[in-house]
């Protein structure tokens, strides 16, 4: 047992921090989700993929460097640590990457992951529906079958980056008849084809970081589905396990804003929140490491199940913790705005989003713990 | 970097495991509880015969043993014995001000340090603690030894300890509220037990990392970290445990009671949290961090 990096990784991590140190914005970038920032965070991706920086796990012919899990973890450390941008094109890396690399046929994985990685096309999610959240299977906007394709029509809300983005994925009922999880396809489309109208939604932290999404037979062609027809719901949860999982919350993210916590203690000392700091930091750690037991866990052919909810619940409280106890040292200050305000806005969604803590503890209860399902 | 165990550490683990599990431990630490160390004595005899007795020089190795025989609530000053090197077959010491009574002091040989330096001891008076298992005594020093080491060693295997503790809390629930039926249906049907059960898990096996983290290291940073989220850890595990259980586990008669009483004296002992997380702030706000 270690946790000593090879040396391809230290001379991964030392190109990456000396490209960091060379190409991050001087000055924090507008936010991603207002119409000024968008296109600046477009722009940041394409540098980054220029530099093989975007996708660095993925295959070389996709835009990546085909690096370790290991490095994947090495990349994020360093980019949260240089406080590089926020990543416009997580969605569509971390999700629909991840499942066009298990269910996608070749064909569109040559036609879309270079694109991703470039960020030519950013990706938003339309999972939700007003009727349908934490309760996914219970989706009603409709796939219809049709010459050459299908018709979507139905709407979508709570849809991350829509407001911005160019496309999006997400299930459809394509068979009426079927029940549940049954009877549902997962599906690509395109944020400004003909019937598709986009309403913005401001979020708590102001921004409209997610909007809804009204279709009205929107024509897609086969080409753009994954998986078949009907299987949609296999498909997604592949999705959603990366999403609580892994890929989408690197450790990076939380040991930065963890030493930035350590920082601010020193500089605003409070014997009050002394604990939660050490906590706050501890958890970061612990998030870190356990991410490298998952990844050598994978290494030993073993494979990411319901151990993604433990993830996501953890880094999920973590962040809203390690803000809150941010905002208690700056003590009146705490109500001004600024990264920590804006941080600690952002880290409420953390609990609801990717599936709700109240859903994964249950996920965690009954396929770790061996606890009856029983009826809802 | 490989951050797990290796085979020859899970068979190490299994091997703690199929002995404790074919013991019964629960009547062990009764005897032991009562004053009757026979039956302890013989299982820690057992345990030194497959190997335990010679792994205090690896810290991983100390850290999967010690979460086992914290899963069982093994008795006994084993911290003391098995991580600290003392010169004695079964040993235990008084280590201030993290460690004022020496455990077990009236079947282990006794030590105490003072201003770093392990010296001999005499038993004094003995202390009741929550937990009926642990015999605490104060010591009066005698002959000086050597310089005391190790302290870290031992704070490292309580952490893993607590660890074990936990799991074992969490595992007697599970499968608790798998079987008891009320309003016609097990209570682990229930959400709110579900939620309780599935904090305790997630608390614990992100506090697994940080153990197995401080025995790679050894830096007091890691250890103290360790230890303050195995004790929390530990600590919330206990308490769903409880409410898991409802009455019966209120009772000294039910076998819970055994890791309930251990998780709450062991987390006064070697330290308190304050302490520890004090430590932990120290480093990472001093000038050389």
């Amino acid at each position: 047992m270690d946790l000593d990096l090879d040396a391809a990784t230290l001379e991964f991590r030392d190109e990456v921090r000396d490209w960091l140190a060379e190409h991050v914005p001087t000055t924090p970038l507008p936010p991603m989700d207002s119409d000024e920032g968008f296109p600046l965070h477009r722009e940041w991706e394409h540098t980054l993929a220029e530099a093989r920086l975007s996708t660095v796990t993925w295959p070389r012919e996709f835009g990546g460097r085909d690096a370790s899990l290991l490095q994947w973890v090495v990349f994020e450390d360093e980019y949260y640590a240089a406080g590089a941008p926020a990543r416009v094109s997580a969605n569509g890396i971390a999700l629909l990457g991840s499942t066009l690399f298990a269910f996608g046929t070749d064909e569109q994985r040559a036609r879309l992951l270079p694109r991703m990685a470039r960020a030519d096309d950013i990706w938003a999610q339309a999972w939700s529906e007003p009727e349908a959240g934490s309760d996914l299977a219970a989706v009603r906007s409709r796939a219809v079958r049709t010459d050459g394709g299908w018709l979507l029509s139905g709407q979508k809300t709570w849809s991350s980056r829509a407001s911005h983005a160019d496309r999006a994925f997400g299930l459809f009922r394509s068979d009426p008849e079927a029940q549940r999880h049954h009877g549902l396809t997962y599906v690509m489309f395109d944020l400004r084809a003909d019937g598709v109208t986009v309403r913005p939604i401001r979020q708590l932290d102001g921004v409209t970081g997610f909007a809804e999404i009204f279709l009205d037979e929107v024509f897609v062609p086969d080409e753009d589905v994954i998986g078949a027809p009907g299987e949609g719901w296999r498909v997604a949860m592949t999705t959603a396990s990366n999403e609580r999982g892994l890929t989408l919350r690197s450790p990076g993210r939380f040991v930065a804003a963890a030493e930035r916590l350590v920082d601010l203690w020193r500089e605003r000392p409070s014997t009050e929140a002394a604990d939660r700091v050490v906590d706050a930091w501890l958890g970061a750690r612990a998030y870190r490491l356990y991410t490298l037991a998952t990844i050598s866990r994978l290494a030993d052919g073993g494979t990411l199940g319901a151990e993604s909810s433990v993830n996501k619940l953890f880094w999920s409280e973590l962040d809203v913790a390690l803000h809150e106890t941010a905002l208690d040292l700056l003590g009146t200050d705490g109500e001004l705005a600024g990264p920590w305000q804006s941080g600690y806005l952002f880290s409420l969604a953390g609990p609801i989003y990717a599936g709700t803590n109240e859903i994964q503890r249950n996920v965690v209860a009954e396929r770790l713990l061996g606890l009856p399902r029983g009826s809802r | 970097m490989r951050f797990a165990l290796n085979a020859e550490q899970r068979q190490l683990a299994e091997s703690v495991t199929a002995l404790l599990t074919s013991a019964d431990v629960p009547a062990t630490a009764r005897a032991w509880a009562a004053g009757n160390h026979e039956p302890g004595l013989d299982l820690i005899a057992k345990l030194a015969k497959i190997g335990v007795a010679e792994l205090a020089d690896y810290p991983v190795e100390l850290t999967v043993v010690f979460e086992e025989l914290g899963r069982h609530a093994v008795p006994g000053p084993l911290v003391e014995t098995y991580a600290l090197g003392l010169p004695a077959d079964l040993a235990t010491v008084a280590w201030a001000p993290l460690l004022p009574y020496a455990l077990d002091a009236d079947v282990a040989t006794p030590f105490v340090v003072v201003d770093d330096v392990l010296h001999e001891a005499e038993p004094g008076e003995r202390q009741q603690s929550v937990d009926p298992t642990r015999h605490l005594f104060t010591v009066t020093a005698g002959e000086p030894v050597g310089p005391a080491q190790n302290r870290d060693r031992g704070i490292l295997c309580q952490a893993a300890q607590l660890l074990g503790l936990g799991r074992g809390l969490l595992d007697r629930s599970a499968a608790y509220v798998t079987q008891r039926t009320q309003f016609g249906r097990p209570v682990g049907e229930f959400q709110a037990v579900k939620h309780h059960l599935a904090n305790v898990l997630v608390a614990l096996e992100l506090a697994r990392p940080l153990v197995h983290a401080a025995a790679v290291t050894g830096e007091p940073v890691d250890i103290s970290g360790a230890r303050v989220a195995a004790a929390d850890a530990a600590h919330l595990a206990a308490r769903a445990a409880l409410q898991a259980h409802g009455a019966v586990g209120f009772t000294q008669e039910h076998d819970l009671s055994l890791l309930l009483l251990k998780v709450r004296a062991l987390r006064s002992a070697w330290g308190t949290q304050t302490w520890h997380r004090r430590r932990v702030l120290d480093s990472l706000t001093s000038p050389t961090a």
